[in-house]
């Protein structure tokens, strides 16, 4: 419990060191302005949501193999903490492209297969509440899990593979990114990747309780 | 200073919903907590009453 009351002080330490240096370290952008330090929040929440999904994905494939419910619970945590870090992409994202673009959204193919994502991820989570049988529920949305990240790559690909008026990716290539920018995206995504790794831990904590709460309910009503 | 409003919107939700979120997630797990501390005391309860 203390490990984890450090670890979250760290984590909220990191992210107000972002936070200042996304406002007053990184450069002001000579096209965009102010508007453009949204890119040290919207990009690398939506990095670290396909990261989540990603580690959602392994938890499924992991449950089809094994059956060991852990597997189930950790996809379950990392798609919920994945949602959410995909909600704060869709939300930031208009607010970046209204006075960017003049519009609040565009139904090009970033954006919309993101959309999507977000759509069959929510789905995912709706789906498990309809089963009662746990056993049953953790097989049905581990294959459910598994059809669902097929859209991750498609999110990840659509700038490189369609013509979209989502910005062309400047992180991992060449582009010209002034290095101070980078630094502070890097840094942006450092925190959020700890922050999706303590949102899983707690959410995977809250799984294991309930599965003590289901046997000790078995056992009561047992005997 | 254009478009201040936006950026400080934007991490103003960013960052809500993440609060929001892992309040959600210490709402959820305290209420199991108690949940499970009553059902172990009556699980005691019900030993006690056995013996």
């Amino acid at each position: 419990m203390a490990k984890t009351g450090v670890y979250s002080f760290l984590v909220c330490t990191l992210m107000g060191v972002t936070a200042y240096a996304a406002f007053y370290i990184a450069p002001t952008e000579v096209t965009m302005g102010l508007v453009q330090r949204i890119f040290y929040l919207h990009a690398p929440s939506g990095m670290t949501s396909l990261m989540a999904f990603l580690v959602s994905f392994v938890g499924s494939v992991a449950y089809i193999l094994t059956r060991k419910p852990r597997w189930d619970w950790l996809a379950v945590s990392a798609a919920e903490v994945g949602v959410a870090f995909c909600t704060v992409v869709l939300l930031t994202g208009p607010i970046w492209a209204h006075p960017a673009w003049g519009v609040w959204w565009a139904w090009d193919a970033r954006l919309t297969s993101t959309l999507v994502l977000w759509l069959l991820y929510v789905a995912f989570l709706i789906l498990r509440t309809m089963i009662e049988d746990a056993d049953r529920r953790a097989l049905v949305s581990a294959f459910f899990g598994v059809f669902t990240f097929l859209d991750v790559p498609l999110v990840y690909g659509s700038i490189w593979w369609w013509r979209t008026q989502h910005p062309q990716p400047v992180v991992f290539t060449s582009a010209g990114l002034d290095p101070t920018m980078r630094k502070v995206f890097y840094l942006s995504w450092l925190s959020l990747t700890c922050l999706m790794a303590l949102l899983i831990r707690q959410r995977y904590e809250l799984e294991q309780s309930r599965d003590e709460l289901r046997s000790l309910e078995q056992e009561l009503e047992a005997n | 200073m254009k478009n201040l409003s936006s950026v400080f919107a934007a991490y103003l939700i960013g960052w809500g919903v993440f609060f929001v979120f892992s309040l959600t997630v210490a709402k959820r797990a305290a209420s199991l907590k108690e949940e499970l501390a009553r059902l172990k005391e009556r699980m005691q309860e019900s030993a006690s009453k056995g013996k």
